[in-house]
């Protein structure tokens, strides 16, 4: 097991440090540098003592290097918009979008799970037809369509809720229904899926064989195996709505660090969306290199290749 | 004489299939005493292996089950609570299948899925459980017992599974051990060893075993009884003495047509294959099943079809000796 994890370890490292580079090139590949830090106005030797100033006019790998050294002792860099560190700036932001993709992850699985665990033990009964109906809801409908619903129905209409803002956790409720209903229906159908194959495995019948009882044959038998694959996809999701929360971040006004990338971007920031961009990755690699571990604790067969 | 501790009367199995019911097993009986090893034989897709997992209550939930009477140590089968039956399950009574290699569940270590067995219906700790655990993993022959309790199924070859499969059967002791071709799956140089474990262990706990196999050196050497199925009937039955010196169905001679004596049989000799077709089991069955592909098959045979019955040997034939004189087959 340790072994897994250090090679597991090793390979969210490389890929890391890929993902790193890319987010790096990203400052070249969208345009001269200088140029967008003098601003329109400047003259060419404004942009050409910038260039030598931000050290724009050195080789990109030794540049990429310095920017690494200085990203990993926590520098992101200035942003061009706020004058401000851009580490500083998205961690203010980044408890938001952290508690509301906890929160969304947490409550597309509880939905989820059990909805997909009761519809493969009745295949086409009632509560199967109402979740394969709630999925196909749920990916035909857009987020913000479904936000809007939301508020108008529970802040405007009942006022039960608020609308914006995110000082109380009520505030929370309605982007984490919004926010876990996208992610609802894949672990919904991936869960009713891996369930079927599993309860009509040759093991499900020696456990019932052995005098389990139902209970027993269904989770400690069946979910433990089929929860496996759910776990990856569950994991990748939780990495998506981190990254991906811009929409239901802009919805609600809530000022999260999904919110903050879709300012930037309109705002030309590219320190900012940079760091963005390295950020949402590097938690998209941390989910992974988790969701890995938990599924080689999961399923004894994955350790040993 | 003693009560059977199993003795099952007119088993039907109703499938419904897309094109009406699927009469898979039609009326059959069969009784079991203590200690005694009876072998199902027939080719596949006779309902064997159905009827073994219908005296287990482990039948899909779609399979119709009927019975006059299915007792078990003189209670009911058919009408017992899912939880008396689960106690039963395991307990007094477990099955070995047909497939070693996918029959153990491969999150959890054999030394977990056999202690289970017993924790199940035993009220003993765990320690008492993992020395069970240990004993009966080298009572099949299992080396270094105690180190493979920390193993996965996947680290196991398909022979150790099936050693492991066995293991887990006699876990509680179990008064009837049902096993459902344990052998097929195995490479051919294995086969032997494994049912010879698993009948000297019968023997030495002496329980009650219904052997499902194709395996005629088998049946020659450990049945008492034998039950020859075809297309969901049993075609005859009775002592395997009997049976193999006086075969009197047309089917059952055709299965041993080299006529295969105990003792003198060869080990892993298969069953005579008989050419036609089976008839389809689907909508109404009436007269005899095997015409299709009998040799002394007559209008009479679409018929009602009498039972002919001398001691426990029972056939069904309109032949009162199922046409054996034909044969010239020496008695
Ligand atoms: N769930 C099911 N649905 C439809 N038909 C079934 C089902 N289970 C079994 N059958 C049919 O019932 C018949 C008997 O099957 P069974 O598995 O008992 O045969 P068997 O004698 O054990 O054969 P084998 O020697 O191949 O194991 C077969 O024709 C099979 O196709
Ligand atoms: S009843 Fe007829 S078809 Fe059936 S075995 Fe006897 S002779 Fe053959
Ligand atoms: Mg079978």
């Amino acid at each position: 097991m340790l072994q897994f994890i250090l090679k597991r370890l090793m390979l969210a490292a490389i890929v890391a440090l890929t993902v790193s580079f890319i987010s790096f090139s990203l400052m070249f590949l969208s345009g001269d540098p200088a140029a967008a830090l003098a601003g329109e106005t400047a003259s060419g030797e404004d942009i050409e003592a910038i260039r030598t100033l931000y050290g724009f006019d050195r080789p990109m790998l030794v540049q990429y290097w310095e920017w690494l050294g200085s990203a990993l002792t926590g520098d992101l860099g200035q942003s061009y918009y706020f004058k401000l560190p851009v580490a500083s700036l998205i961690a203010d932001r980044l408890g938001v979008t952290m508690t509301l993709g906890l929160c969304g992850i947490t409550f597309a699985l509880l939905t989820a799970v059990p909805l997909g665990v009761a519809a493969a033990i009745r295949p086409n009964s009632f509560i199967d037809r109402l979740s394969l109906f709630m999925s196909v809801a749920g990916q035909a409908m857009p987020s913000f369509w479904f936000g809007l619903i939301l508020i108008v129905v529970f802040s405007i209409k009942f006022g039960m809720l608020p609308p914006s803002g995110a000082s109380t956790w009520k505030h929370f409720i309605m982007p984490t229904i919004v926010l876990g209903y996208y992610a609802m229906p894949a672990i919904m159908r991936l869960t009713r899926a891996g369930m079927l194959d599993v309860l009509s495995s040759d093991y499900i019948r020696t456990a019932r064989a052995k005098g389990a009882s139902e209970v027993r044959v269904l989770f400690k038998h069946g979910l433990r195996n089929a929860i496996i694959p759910v776990v990856s996809l569950a994991a990748v999701q939780m990495g998506f709505m981190l990254g991906g929360s811009i929409v239901v971040e802009s919805i609600f006004a809530l000022h999260g660090a999904g919110f903050l990338a879709w300012e930037s971007i309109g705002r030309n920031d590219l320190p900012t969306v940079q760091a963005l961009i390295l950020v949402f990755a590097m938690f998209y690699i941390v989910f992974t290199f988790l969701a890995d571990v938990l599924n080689a604790w999961l399923d004894p067969r994955m350790r040993s290749s | 004489m003693t009560e059977p501790l199993l003795n099952v009367r007119n088993l039907k199995l109703d499938i419904p299939v897309a094109s009406g019911t699927l009469h898979a097993v039609r009326g059959i009986d069969f009784d079991l005493k203590r200690g005694e090893t009876l072998c199902i034989v027939g080719e596949s897709g006779s309902g064997k292996s159905l009827t073994s997992l219908a005296l287990m209550g482990l039948l899909g939930k779609r399979i119709v089950r009927k019975a006059d009477q299915m007792t078990f140590d003189g209670t009911e089968l058919t009408t017992m609570s899912a939880k008396e039956l689960r106690k039963l399950r395991g307990g007094r009574m477990s099955m070995i299948f047909q497939e070693p290699m996918t029959s153990l569940n491969p999150a959890y270590t054999i030394g977990d899925q056999l202690m289970e067995a017993l924790l199940l219906h035993k009220p003993v700790g765990r320690e008492a459980a993992r020395a069970r655990a240990i004993e009966l993993l080298e009572k099949v022959g299992i080396t270094a017992a105690e180190s493979r309790l920390g193993q996965y199924p996947h680290q196991l070859s398909g022979g150790l599974r099936q050693r492991v499969m066995i293991a887990m059967a006699l876990m509680c002791g179990p008064e009837l051990i049902i096993a459902d071709e344990p052998t097929t799956a195995l490479d051919v140089t294995i086969q032997a060893q494994i049912l010879r474990l698993l009948v000297d262990l019968i023997r030495e706990m002496n329980m009650a075993m219904i052997l499902i196999t194709h395996d005629l050196g088998v049946v020659a050497r450990v049945a008492d009884k034998v039950a020859v199925m075809y297309a969901g009937e049993l075609v005859e039955t009775g002592p395997a003495a009997d049976i193999f010196a006086k075969p009197c169905h047309p089917y059952t001679r055709g299965l041993l047509r080299c006529i295969p004596l105990p003792g003198k049989t060869e080990r892993g000799s298969e069953l005579g294959t008989i050419p036609g077709i089976v008839p389809s089991l689907v909508g109404e069955v009436s007269g005899c099943v095997f015409r299709t592909r009998c040799d002394y098959a007559a209008d009479a045979c679409r018929n009602a079809i009498p039972r002919h019955t001398e001691g426990a040997h029972t056939f069904r034939c309109i032949h009162p000796d199922g046409m054996r004189h034909a044969e010239e087959v020496p008695a």
